[in-house]
């Protein structure tokens, strides 16, 4: 959105009716509030880089800020170029170290951000972390250091214990959201949620569904009753199911809810307090929970089913007719994530029953097992795409694929903005042709114009390269695994693909020369990641000469003891992360890891 | 532990189509060697290398290798004698990181498949994987080992030892985890000592009980310091706290 012509109109007409100065010698406080209707940062990123004067006026009006790479700049940088911030996001680990490609101790370690908020911001009243080592110290600094603390958030962080929650639940007496998202927390057998005072009633989201402790039933009760707003509720393993229905009971006013662990024998007094309690809730929209869920219990659910517009079932194993039956009652559904045990029966329900469904992820309940044991192919993924409209946003594992349901899908939904790939084994090409994958995932792209992510898998070669970086005009994350056969491959994606910000590359053939030869482009981007490809040294070295605003981060075997500088040019790179930042090279890093 | 050091010991598939006509890849054995990779496969030279120390010499066979020249198999390189096998997969994943499953996602199943199916896996041959969290006083965060993935208390201690190398004080090397039997040297007397927590919710020493009874009792590991361990020093007899 342009901001030139229509801000100037609207600056003029703010100013006082009597004389209207020249647009461009208003004074700030008009353009903060002009800016504060830009809905994008990146909308306030371009206004600022018009003139000074905005420049000036967007930065010291930005209240929320995200910094997508917690590296490529220092957070001192990030206090004092926004001085007014309330809510800030903060992103560390690349996105492969999920699968354990990336080695431990690497870096995004929280408490500088934390340590320069707290002196920089102390009106900060939003945290979100992820993917960053947090500690104790760090939370316990952050209960300390913002009287008006009211959300945080940490999701795929590690290096916490229930000794830092202690440490928020005791100090942020206006805590709004506690939202921890599959995070590793050390149990501490730390009360934690006793130590929200008796007078604190401000919470509206809490989830703890990651946290593997037991959790004392009757303060959590205690808490649930006296936040009288609480509309986010998801809890743990240690929740029983008749402790679950007493606490619905005590918050008949929850949206969302995370049931924990929902296993029990099954037990018909248990069944009628547990429907009992749903029926209670009118709210309820979204559902999770990992359930090792016993099938009986379901139609206990039932009276919600009407106005879930979220089910995540991805941890539950219940498979077969009743839990097909179960989703296909949940009419309004817009997000549904299952296990591959819902099947391609399950899915074909799911396209006839779920049309406004927006996003759907299916995964895989035995990943490792080279034997097929469900019966979820390519079929599934053709029916929810023919019959659901709306769907813009996949991530489905799977062990066959075909040329023409990928051609398939990408007619009828040409709408996608998302499509994420997986067919569990490397290399596996369309069952019924044993060609390449190219065709079907060159249509996907020519057909969605819109597709900003793309996760691709099968036997690929460069051809479908060429493809994605001609016509992926709007991608900004590219995950390629197992692909490609040349150079050419990652040529045609760094010469292409115009608005790409992330690409992460594992096993393929790529080499130096079209890394050296697309340099420019990488400062275009966030990230670059490629893992076991064909990298040497030298070209990394090279890249790093060439590029001083990248930073160039070569990791190795971590048992090899030799420091990087005694190696040859010639020698292979493992694995190389490469990020543009303003921050210069970083001191954190541990001795596998090696800033070239 | 940091992918690279799954890549002396991870299983390579080869191209589908390449193996065999309706594009089935070749079953994965549940051996560790490496299998000769073709086409875009390669081996990691740097990792088959044998000596640590010869690094630098050694750079333009790797690059042979790496390279994967039409079709020139790679041989097998002779592998370090103290196998380290990671704790992140289990003993049939392929390949480090894929298929791409959140490491949470899969310790999350994991748990889930072990407490629902404790009955059934003693019918069984038992579930392929046995992960239990380790903590180590005073590093930043828990790991997860798969007890499956080891024979003896001595493969556990090696295991154990590489995987917090990073947190290990300025010793060299070792960091002699002491157990009754067969764990590695200590340097110093209690410098740390591996206790787990049994079925009871006792926390005992390493080490007393035979490896199989240990497997089957253990929850999870703590790595103590010496100086906090005082009463469970290792004794002839069994449990430190029982009632006799």
């Amino acid at each position: 959105m342009a901001p030139a012509a229509p801000m100037g109109r609207g600056g003029s007409r703010a100013a006082p009716a009597a004389a209207a100065p020249p647009w461009h010698v208003l004074p700030d406080e008009v353009w903060e509030h002009a800016f504060s209707f830009l809905p994008a940062d990146s909308d306030r990123g371009a206004a600022a880089a018009a003139c000074r004067s905005w420049l000036r006026a967007e930065r010291r009006s930005r209240r929320r800020l995200a910094v997508a790479n917690c590296y490529a700049a220092s957070p001192q940088d990030a206090v004092d170029r926004f001085p007014a911030v309330r809510a800030v996001e903060v992103k560390g680990k690349p996105h492969f170290a999920d699968f354990g490609l990336v080695p431990p101790a690497w870096g995004a370690a929280a408490a500088p951000w934390v340590a320069a908020a707290a002196d920089g911001w102390p009106l900060l009243e939003e945290i979100s972390f992820k993917r960053m080592v947090v500690t104790d110290d760090c939370l316990e600094m952050i209960a300390a250091s913002f009287r008006n603390f009211q959300v945080l958030r940490l999701v795929s962080c590690e290096g916490f214990s229930t000794a830092g929650l202690a440490a928020i639940a005791a100090g942020c007496r206006n805590l709004r959201e506690l939202d921890l998202q599959e995070n590793e927390i050390e149990d501490c057998s730390i009360h934690w949620l006793s130590l929200f005072p008796e007078s604190f009633t401000s919470l509206v989201t809490l989830n703890f569904s990651c946290l593997e402790g037991d959790v004392n039933i009757t303060v959590l009760e205690r808490l649930v009753t006296r936040c009288h707003n609480l509309k986010t509720l998801k809890l743990n393993n240690a929740i029983p199911l008749d402790k679950l229905a007493n606490l619905l009971r005590k918050a008949p006013q929850i949206v969302e809810l995370g049931t924990g662990r929902f296993s029990a024998d099954y037990h018909p007094d248990l069944f009628s307090k547990l429907e009992a309690a749903f029926a209670g809730c009118k709210s309820l929209r979204r559902l999770s929970g990992a359930w090792d869920a016993v099938p009986e219990y379901l139609p206990a659910f039932y009276c919600v089913c009407d106005g879930l517009t979220s089910l995540n079932l991805s941890y539950t194993t219940v498979r077969g007719p009743e839990l097909i039956k179960f989703i296909s009652r949940c009419k309004k559904l817009q997000l549904l994530w299952v296990m591959d045990l819902i099947e391609d029966r399950g899915l074909a329900v799911v396209a006839s029953s779920c049309n406004k469904l927006q996003e759907l992820r299916v995964f895989p309940s035995a990943p490792f097992d080279a034997a097929e044991q469900v019966s979820l192919t390519e079929r599934g993924l053709v029916d929810v795409s023919a019959s659901c409209p709306m769907l813009e946003s996949v991530l489905y594992f799977c062990r066959r694929m075909t040329n023409e349901a990928l051609i398939t899908i990408a007619k009828n939904r040409p709408n996608f903005t998302c499509f994420r790939l997986c067919i569990i084994e490397p290399h596996t090409p369309d069952y019924t042709t044993h060609q390449p994958l190219d065709a079907g995932f060159s249509a996907i792209v020519e057909s969605c114009k819109g597709l900003r992510r793309l996760s691709v898998s099968g036997l690929l070669t460069d051809i479908v390269f060429k493809s994605i970086g001609a016509h992926a005009d709007r991608l900004e994350m590219l995950s390629i695994a197992f692909a490609g056969n040349s150079d050419l491959g990652l040529h045609y994606i760094l010469s292409g693909c115009k608005s790409l910000k992330k690409l992460e590359i594992r096993d393929c053939p790529f080499g130096d020369k079209p890394l050296l030869a697309n340099a420019a482009k990488l400062e275009t981007m966030r990230s670059l990641w490629m893992s076991t490809c064909s990298l040497t040294l030298g070209a990394c070295r090279q890249l790093a000469r060439k590029m001083p605003r990248l930073s160039v981060e070569v990791m190795n075997d971590p048992r090899r003891r030799c420091p990087l500088d005694s190696l040859t040019d010639e020698s292979p790179v493992e694995t190389l992360y490469v990020y543009r930042t303003i921050a210069g090279p970083r001191f954190d890093t541990p001795a596998c890891v090696q800033i070239v | 532990m940091a992918h690279d050091d799954l890549r002396g010991t991870e299983l390579r598939l080869g191209l589908p189509g390449s193996e065999s006509p309706d594009g089935r890849p070749t079953a994965a054995t549940p051996t560790l060697d490496l299998l000769p990779s073709k086409g875009a496969k390669r081996v990691f030279a740097h990792e088959a290398q044998v000596p640590p120390a010869a690094a630098s010499g050694d750079g333009n066979q790797a690059e042979a290798e790496v390279r994967g020249e039409g079709d020139k198999k790679v041989a097998a390189p002779p592998q370090p004698a103290a196998k380290w096998v990671p704790p992140a997969d289990s003993l049939w994943a392929q390949v480090v990181g894929w298929p791409p499953v959140r490491s949470y996602r899969k310790n999350t199943m994991a748990t889930s498949q072990l407490k629902s199916s404790k009955e059934e896996s003693d019918a069984k041959q038992g579930q392929g994987f046995l992960y239990v969290k380790v903590s180590m006083d005073g590093a930043p965060y828990l790991r997860k080992v798969d007890l499956k993935t080891y024979k003896s208390y001595k493969e556990l201690s090696l295991g154990l030892e590489k995987m917090f190398v990073d947190f290990s004080t300025g010793r060299s090397g070792s960091n002699g985890l002491k157990g009754k039997d067969g764990a590695s040297e200590s340097r110093n007397d209690g410098e740390f000592v591996l206790t787990y927590e049994d079925k009871d919710g006792d926390w005992m020493l390493v080490g007393d009980v035979p490896w199989k009874m240990f497997t089957d009792s253990c929850r999870r590991l703590r790595i103590m310091k010496g100086s906090d361990a005082i009463g469970l020093a290792p004794r002839a007899g069994g449990k430190s706290k029982n009632k006799n």
